[in-house]
């Protein structure tokens, strides 16, 4: 038998101290999720005590008419500030990076400020901009009345799609592109046919994160949305305010679920990319 | 030969801010031929090649391919082709892909592209790799692709940016022959950027030296390391000793350099035309260099010159053994050191000179070259 190594001081699979760490960080971290799913299963209404399976909750969920509309809302939203960040921030990135222009520093620096604004900041600026400056209609019809938030949450997921695809670009390859103009592209196409296909693995990366950050904004949300306009998050936080039923763990689940499906997924695409691409 | 002229550069400047990176380039390449762009890292070769398939556009000065002016015509429709010193090959694409590509962008019939796409692939020898991804390549055939890719669009010229740099020395020297036969092939003119002499010497046609951004000289290989113009070029290519002297004698049969660095005048069988009197600078190969052992005072006879002229004593301080030839390091009297150099045509052991051996050094009248700057 092979003699075992000498234990390192970071060897944390094999220091009890560490090992134990680190089940800390795992039971923090996911026992709360773990008994969310798991009292969406519960038969009492109440989440204290375990009396029985039951995925009655689930069809409750789908019968509840104002959770579903607040949960297509969510989607719309998501998915409309998602196409959106995603072509502002390539733009702003290849911008950034192609480019030098006078106080390209600020510019930079301005982009980036969403990312570290405090969310009730931008939120009760939101507030403030769409109530007296640019008051949104109020009686617009779907998907139209979720303009103001979109909106808002255009404004603060593009700066990290912008972030991701500018870092992306760092590591590619000038001549590349002007191969293809060599080659006959013009500059369009040249940038369709190169530089898109070499971002791609930031974009998806970055329209994954825009659609989990519109997904699951509360704050900025709340103060935008109009009366008559609910997303998940805020529906949510209005149910809580009176109990938490196995209702709400039920479609927190099933947001769960979908989000990490999702987070599979781009994962997946873009592990594929990165292997493709390495070799440029 | 006299081909026509292709490429027709008049004067051009290429200025990056204060700095010329090609200055006042006049420059002529003929249809068919094999020019290489020759010269030190930055200077200017890289940035011509460049102005030609129009990547940068210049500050003065005109480019004319085929007697059309290049100065409105944007690099995806000029009639040149570029192999890239990255080969610049799309990772994301198949070898099929990649060399499909401009057709694609051309419209090209799918049928005719599909046969012109494996001709292409061919030619360079890599039909069997059609399907394969650049990652899957070694950077060999990801020069062939890149290769063919650009030929496959039938340029009239095709551009090479340090085509051999990346290759290992094997490789390298597969590459040239492998080159000069594609070219043989299909006739297109190339124009080939390098740093290395060898290769710019052992494929070109004709060679242009550069020198921050100045063209130096333009001649062929030979020419070139036969007559070099300047001391830039004479040193440039190749190894040569260089003695400063005082032309003292310049009729035009013959002329007389006296240097007080060699210690005896060179005598040449040819005149220079330079004032009287003033400095120049003689350049002799160390292959020209004649080296036998110094036994007694009569010194060998060099023949076309005046006794005492072309021969000069000294002992050997070091030597350089490389195999097919040796480089021997000469001191004189005056402490001069020249280099000689020895095809070893017998073994090792039987080279017949050691460190610390008095010799003879004696050259050809005919062999010094004279240069005037």
């Amino acid at each position: 038998m092979r003699a075992r190594e000498p234990k390192g001081p970071l060897d944390y699979a094999r220091s009890t101290p560490l090992r134990l760490w680190v089940g800390l960080v795992l039971v923090f971290l996911y026992a709360p999720l773990a008994c969310l799913v798991a009292f969406s299963f519960n038969e009492s209404k109440r989440n204290i005590v375990w009396t029985g399976f039951t995925t009655d909750w689930y069809g409750k969920v789908f019968d509840d008419g104002d959770l579903i509309t607040a949960f297509v809302n969510s989607l719309t939203i998501a998915a409309l500030s998602t196409l959106v960040s995603l072509v502002l921030g390539a733009m702003v990135a290849v911008a950034l990076w192609r480019f030098r222009f006078p106080f390209k520093p600020a510019f930079e620096g301005l982009v980036a400020l969403p990312i570290v604004v405090p969310e009730i900041c931008m939120g009760v600026s939101m507030l403030v901009f769409f109530s007296r400056i640019l008051p949104w209609p109020t009686d617009l019809p779907w998907p139209l009345d979720l303009g103001s938030i979109v909106i808002a949450h255009i404004s603060f997921s593009f700066p990290f799609v912008a972030i991701i695809v500018r870092a992306r670009l760092a590591s590619f390859n000038r001549e590349l592109e002007e191969g293809a103009k060599d080659l006959g592209a013009g500059e369009f196409r040249a940038f369709f046919d190169v530089l898109v296909p070499h971002m791609r693995p930031a974009l998806i990366a970055g329209a994954l994160l825009a659609f989990t950050l519109s997904l699951d904004d509360f704050v900025i949300t709340f103060f935008t949305a109009g009366p008559d306009t609910v997303t998940f998050p805020v529906k949510v936080y209005s149910m809580v305010r009176f109990s938490v039923t196995p209702e709400v763990n039920a479609a927190s689940t099933l947001l769960m679920a979908l989000t990490v499906v999702l987070t599979i997924i781009g994962l997946r695409i873009q592990g594929r990319d990165v292997a493709e691409m390495g070799n440029g | 030969m006299t081909a026509k002229t292709l490429i027709r550069i008049e004067q051009l400047t290429k200025r990056f801010g204060d700095f010329a990176a090609v200055d006042d380039v006049s420059l002529e390449i003929r249809e068919g031929e094999f020019f290489a762009l020759l010269g030190p890292s930055g200077c200017g070769k890289t940035t011509l090649l460049r102005l030609l398939a129009g990547l940068e556009t210049p500050s003065e000065g005109r480019i004319l391919i085929d007697d059309v002016d290049m100065a409105r015509v944007p690099p995806n429709k000029r009639p040149v082709n570029m192999v890239f010193q990255s080969y610049a090959v799309f990772p994301h694409m198949s070898v099929r892909d990649n060399v499909a590509y401009g057709l694609k962008v051309d419209k090209v019939a799918a049928k005719e592209r599909q046969a012109r796409v494996i001709e292409a692939l061919e030619l360079v020898k890599l039909e069997d790799l059609i399907d394969r991804k650049p990652d899957q390549l070694s950077g060999g055939q990801r020069q062939r692709v890149a290769l063919a890719r650009a030929l496959v669009k039938r340029p009239r010229v095709l551009l090479l940016d340090e085509p051999l740099s990346a290759l290992d020395a094997k490789l390298r020297e597969a590459m040239r022959f492998e080159l000069a036969r594609i070219q043989d092939k299909v006739g297109v003119t190339f124009v080939m950027v390098t740093h290395d002499q060898n290769e710019a010497l052992a494929m070109a046609c004709r060679c242009a030296l550069m020198h921050k951004g100045v063209l130096q000289q333009v001649a062929t290989p030979s020419d070139l390391y036969e007559y070099p113009n300047t001391r830039f070029v004479a040193d440039f290519i190749g190894s040569i000793n260089l003695f400063e002297g005082r032309l003292e004698v310049d009729e035009p049969g013959h002329a007389v350099v006296a240097s007080a660095a060699l210690g005896v005048p060179i005598y040449l069988d040819h005149g220079v035309t330079g004032a009287s009197g003033s400095t120049v600078w003689v350049g002799i190969r160390p292959e020209k260099i004649d080296m036998a052992p110094r036994d007694g005072d009569a010194p060998p006879d060099q023949g076309g010159g005046a006794v005492g002229h072309n021969v000069v004593a000294g002992e050997i301080r070091h030597s350089a053994y490389l195999g097919s030839e040796t480089i021997y390091e000469i001191a004189l009297a005056t402490g001069t050191i020249v280099k000689a150099l020895r095809s070893n045509i017998r073994r090792y052991e039987e080279r017949g000179f050691d460190d610390g051996d008095s010799v003879w050094l004696s050259w050809d009248a005919r062999s010094p070259v004279v240069l005037l700057s």
